[in-house]
């Protein structure tokens, strides 16, 4: 592994290879020239507006449209009923269900779309919803998961045939019930909560949106859109709507946040390309930040049953997990096909103990669908925050530090890999090393001395540990797909003549960096500045395929690629400097940038040498092409394990509430940084998820179905003011099967950080008898779990 | 992007002007100032006014000056600048601490105490601070000039005894020398809207309190303040018992709602704590601790 300060710098001053370099696309960002989907402008191009449910479950008995088309500025007004005439009223999901695309028969969450117009401009298409008249008829509302399934709840998918509850699937299984059920009976010691991640929202900076342009005379469809997989949307715009592929080009320029926001194909979409078909012009649709809120993917709404046993010295024996999960509407995640309940089977953590369960039943409910989303890693999200959660609990039911019990039970160097009681094969980590770095950080000794100091005076301090094993980088492709697609990504890589270079990847940064990233790495194998090498993504028409980016899988996958394509470019590079050189390949040996012969290190060619020899009269061996290119498809043969130690210090005011996040320690393992500076970043804002989750996030509903966190007034977003000064820290385990032993870890804070602020929590309110409280912790939550009151955080406050 | 419903717009240069521009665009007209209520419910389509007479361009409107024995505000005069006032400083801390807790930067440079009065929303912070300090709102129309106490500017949430045609031009404060004042809020997050406020401000002479105001926001306080807190105060010694039991007849007089801020009986709670440390640090201020 090349470390860090090994890499040499460029003529222009950044790491040829891993380092710290200012990010290339930042120079636009930062100068407001960002290219994103509400900046395309086309000529001739229209607007449009979605009317949405102010019901969360109403039959609709009729719905006038005549008064909007009388408006002047009005092109078209599309309804469910038009779009039946099409059989594209309803639309597959990624899971496998279907979804309204407009409602025909009933609405079935607040905000639901109903009717899209396209005018002339937006203000137009606004005034024209208002004059839409729809006559609802409001039924029952199902609300609360814990109801769904009640015998007299009513029946939102009455549009499936002989659908007769609100069960989305009945029992999804992991692990040895009957192991774990023994080592439960046998354990001294067994604690059980409660636990429910509520639902949350990613809400990226930049809301959904598409440009949707069908050209009347070729057929051809380009479509700019908010997505984190363009070529996956591709192939489901082709299979939904019949479209030939080769006529589809799905274009994701900037992109403002995603989260797992902008991964599901949502119903403005395929307006936008249905309004385009009708008026025979580009189409353009973007939501406003309610509508983005109230309709698009949300994520958790997770109620979680956890137990744990152990020996009374704190072994632990067994986790147990009952789940129900409440999907809303219509099933919309977006996961690999095998796992209905996402990677939520990672549940059992960072430590050893033979025997794990979990049983996981998910719901229709009356609000928006969605699940898997806000940097979740398919609801590991939430598994890690059930078991940071009971371990806190089994720690304090036990008298025992809760640093203490993680270290008795942590997974040991050698265990590795390692594969856990559902499955789970753990590539590497050395989890003591990770979490001493932590409590080093932390001065953890002190900190307990001060936090008894201070209760002897009345004031209460808290510490939180979260220690978190993430599974990324889906996946392999013979147990992973999605709507059937494996989850592989291609990579082509094409060095110009005089040694500049074109990478095309299928992964779509949304923030993340990619385009110096993945510089860093074919600068790494080749030598070649980063500032030499375009980063091509994005566009469907000029990218390979692949699954997209969610999931963390962007360095994983689509790194490893980079990785590959760049030595096998590496590879033929050899074969050209052999013919140039007149030496047998064999003769060569490299050098960051430059085969030269073995004993003779002053003959030889640089890969930019290389590259004109590759396009030049040089004549090359049988059986070797010209040009100095290649392209590779990578299959991940395992995911990858990334994991952290994070250490949260808030202080409490038992008179009002309020948390005060003092201080947040993070010592992440992602294997080796590619670009330390871009780790730090994601790492960040993770944590600041993370703080937010944990004090102030949450989409409630109220009885009837409204949504209670319909904008930014009313879903809080956390501040600066709210952040400490992040200490970070790391330590470098890489990851044994990836080319360049890199974990990913554009989730590992978002997972890893909920756990340590509510633990810090509950650790400062624990002398008032809490073991327990629902995110999130705002002041009046802190305040009833003070005095005993337990809350339902996802209902409308009482 | 949220957009409003067509509306007409007119630039005002004097009270005067806007006096005359409002009965020329009727009842449905109504003035703007920081605009940082008024636009977001406009781009909701929660306020549709038919037009808007802008007020920013009045410089007779702003600033902060001391009138014989009233500090007088100027309607237009931003929440920075009170945030910023020397004068206020001196004789009323109150709003500086309520000022750092208003919204945040972007709002304060932009959104006015005009505004956020005639707003009226039921958080509002300067509503309460207004009401603590006994002060009078000045409201110029076509029948001239009035002035209100503060305490009966508020008719209920959202709604004021400015009448179409009006305009809110001045807030005066009565100076209390020797006065000790002090705001506290719980908010969920830094720029949210209060759970709770108290604001209060404390004379203590002789070693008696003789005058007291306690104003209150977001907790169902009738006109922002409690007078039934203030009697039990005044003409007391400053003790923690006092004190205590003036909070305690405080939260006793309010009447809060719940809401996603929080349950009513914690909303009460906080009444009574918040306004607890609020008198405590102000009667320590009055004292000259």
């Amino acid at each position: 592994m090349t470390a860090v300060e090994d890499a040499p710098l460029s003529a222009a001053g950044n790491p040829i290879g891993f380092g710290r370099m200012h990010r290339k696309e930042d120079v636009r960002f930062l100068r407001g020239q960002g290219n994103y989907v509400d900046d395309v402008n086309l000529p001739g191009m229209l607007h449009s507006a979605i009317l949405r449910s102010p019901y969360a479950h109403a039959r609709i008995v009729s719905i006038d449209t005549s008064a909007a088309l009388a408006l002047p500025g009005v092109h078209a007004v599309i309804t469910g009923e038009t779009l039946a005439g099409l059989g594209l009223a309803w639309m597959p999901t990624l899971s496998y269900d279907t979804q309204a695309v407009l409602a025909t028969d009933k609405v079935r969450f607040q905000g639901q779309e109903v009717a899209f117009v396209v005018a002339d401009n937006r203000y137009i298409a606004r005034d024209a919803l208002e004059l839409i008249d729809v006559e609802y008829d409001p039924l029952p509302a199902v609300v609360d998961a814990k109801k769904a399934l009640d015998p007299d709840a009513p029946i939102i998918r009455d549009d499936k045939e002989g659908k007769t509850d609100n069960v989305v699937y009945e029992k999804w299984e992991a692990g040895d019930e009957a192991a774990t059920d023994a080592a439960f009976a046998a354990a001294d010691v067994v604690v059980t909560e409660d636990i429910l991640y509520p639902r949350v929202h990613p809400a990226p900076m930049e809301t959904c949106g598409s440009v949707a342009h069908m050209d009347p005379v070729t057929g051809k469809l380009k479509l700019w859109t908010t997505t984190q997989a363009p070529h996956a949307h591709r192939t489901v715009y082709a299979l939904v709507a019949g479209l030939p592929e080769q006529n589809i080009q799905v274009i994701s320029p900037d992109i403002g946040g995603g989260f797992g926001n902008k991964v599901p194909i949502y119903p403005g979409y395929v307006c936008s390309i249905v309004g385009s078909i009708v008026t025979g012009r580009p189409v353009k649709w973007m939501e406003d930040r309610s509508e983005n809120l109230m309709s698009t993917g949300f994520a958790r709404d997770y109620h979680m049953n956890v137990s744990i046993a152990s020996t009374k010295e704190g072994k632990i024996l067994a986790v147990k997990v009952d789940v129900l999960a409440d999907h809303g509407a219509f099933n919309g995640v977006a996961q690999p096909t095998k796992y209905p309940a996402g990677f939520f089977h990672i549940f059992t953590g960072s430590y050893d103990y033979p025997a794990a369960y979990c049983a996981v039943k998910a719901v229709y409910t009356n609000k928006a669908p969605g699940g898997v989303a806000y940097a979740c890693s398919f609801r590991i999200t939430e598994a890690v925050y059930a078991i940071e959660r009971i371990v806190d609990c089994l720690a304090a039911e036990l008298a025992m530090d809760p640093a203490e019990l993680r270290l008795k039970n942590l997974l040991r160097p050698e265990q590795f890999p390692y594969t856990t009681p559902t499955g789970w094969e753990y590539d590497s980590g050395d989890y003591e090393k990770t979490m001493r770095v932590a409590m080093g950080i932390a001065g953890y000794d002190d900190l307990r001395k001060e936090q008894a100091e201070k209760r002897a005076k009345g004031e209460y301090m808290g510490i939180g540990i979260s220690f978190f094993t993430e599974g990324v980088g889906a996946g392999p492709r013979k147990h992973m797909d999605i709507l059937g697609l494996g989850m592989a990504d291609g990579c082509d890589l094409r060095v110009h003549p005089t040694g500049k270079a074109q990478v095309r990847l299928s992964v779509q940064s949304q923030g993340q960096g990619h385009e110096t990233t993945f510089a860093q790495i074919v600068a790494h194998e080749l030598g070649i500045p980063p500032e030499d090498i375009e980063v091509i993504h994005g566009d469907t028409d000029n990218t390979p395929f692949g699954l997209g980016t969610y999931g963390s899988r962007s360095t994983p996958v689509s790194g490893a690629a980079a990785a590959l394509v760049a030595r096998k470019v590496r590879d033929k590079a050899r074969l050209i400097a052999a013919a140039a050189l007149e030496c047998a390949p064999d003769d060569l040996e490299w050098e960051l940038g430059r085969w030269y012969v073995k004993g003779d290190p002053e003959r030889g060619r640089t890969i930019q040498e290389i590259a004109m020899d590759a396009h030049s009269a040089l004549e090359l061996p049988e059986g070797v092409e010209g040009h100095l290119d290649a392209q590779v498809v990578y299959n991940p043969p395992n995911l990858t394990y990334p994991y952290g130690c994070y250490i949260c210090v808030v202080d409490v005011d038992p008179g009002t509430g309020q948390v005060k996040v003092r201080r947040f320690i993070a010592v992440d393992d992602c294997g080796p940084r590619i670009n330390p500076m871009i780790v730090e970043g994601q790492v960040h804002g993770g944590l600041a998820d993370g703080v937010g989750m944990a004090l102030m996030e949450v989409i409630a509903f109220d009885e009837d179905g409204n949504n209670l966190g319909g904008s930014f007034m009313d879903y809080l977003l956390p501040t600066s003011m709210e952040c400490p000064d992040w200490e970070l820290g790391e330590t470098v385990t890489p990851s044994p099967h990836h080319p360049i032993g890199a974990k990913g870890v554009g989730e590992s804070a978002t997972v890893g950080s909920p756990a340590a602020v509510v633990n810090a929590v509950i650790d400062a309110i624990s002398p008032f008898g809490v073991r327990h409280a629902d995110m999130p912790l705002t002041p009046a939550n802190v305040w009833r779990a003070i005095q005993g009151r337990n809350v339902r955080t996802d209902l409308a406050v009482e | 992007m949220q957009t409003p419903a067509p509306v007409d717009y007119a630039k005002a240069t004097s009270v005067a002007d806007a006096l005359a521009k409002l009965q020329e665009h009727g009842e449905e007209a109504r003035v703007i100032a920081g605009g940082h209520s008024l636009l977001p419910m406009m781009k909701l389509r929660l306020a549709r006014p038919d037009a808007l007479i802008d007020l920013n361009d009045i410089p007779e409107l702003t600033g902060i000056r001391i009138e014989g024995t009233e500090i007088v505000v100027g309607a237009m005069t931003r929440h920075r600048e009170i945030l910023e006032s020397a004068i206020l400083a001196e004789h009323y801390p109150i709003f500086r601490e309520a000022e750092r807790l208003i919204a945040d930067p972007i709002v304060r440079n932009r959104g006015t105490i005009g505004g956020s009065m005639c707003q009226a929303d039921p958080s509002a912070d300067l509503s309460a601070v207004g009401s603590a300090l006994k002060g009078s709102a000045v409201v110029v129309g076509p029948g001239g000039t009035r002035t209100v106490p503060l305490r009966e500017f508020h008719q209920g949430p959202y709604e004021t005894v400015v009448g179409p045609g009006e305009i809110l031009t001045e807030v005066r404060y009565p100076i209390r020398p020797g006065a000790g004042s002090a705001y506290e809020k719980v908010e969920r997050r830094a720029g949210d809207w209060g759970v709770a406020t108290s604001g209060v401000y404390v004379v203590v002479s002789g070693g008696v309190v003789t005058d007291c105001g306690i104003g209150l926001a977001a907790v169902g306080a009738e006109h922002y303040c409690s007078p039934e807190g203030e009697a039990a105060l005044v003409g007391k010694e400053p003790t923690e018992e006092n004190l205590a039991a003036a909070a305690a007849a405080t939260a006793e007089s309010c009447s809060p709602n719940a809401d996603q801020r929080g349950p009513a009986d914690y909303k009460k709670h906080l009444a009574n704590e918040l306004t607890l440390r609020a008198l405590r640090r102000a009667a320590r201020a009055s004292q000259g601790a």
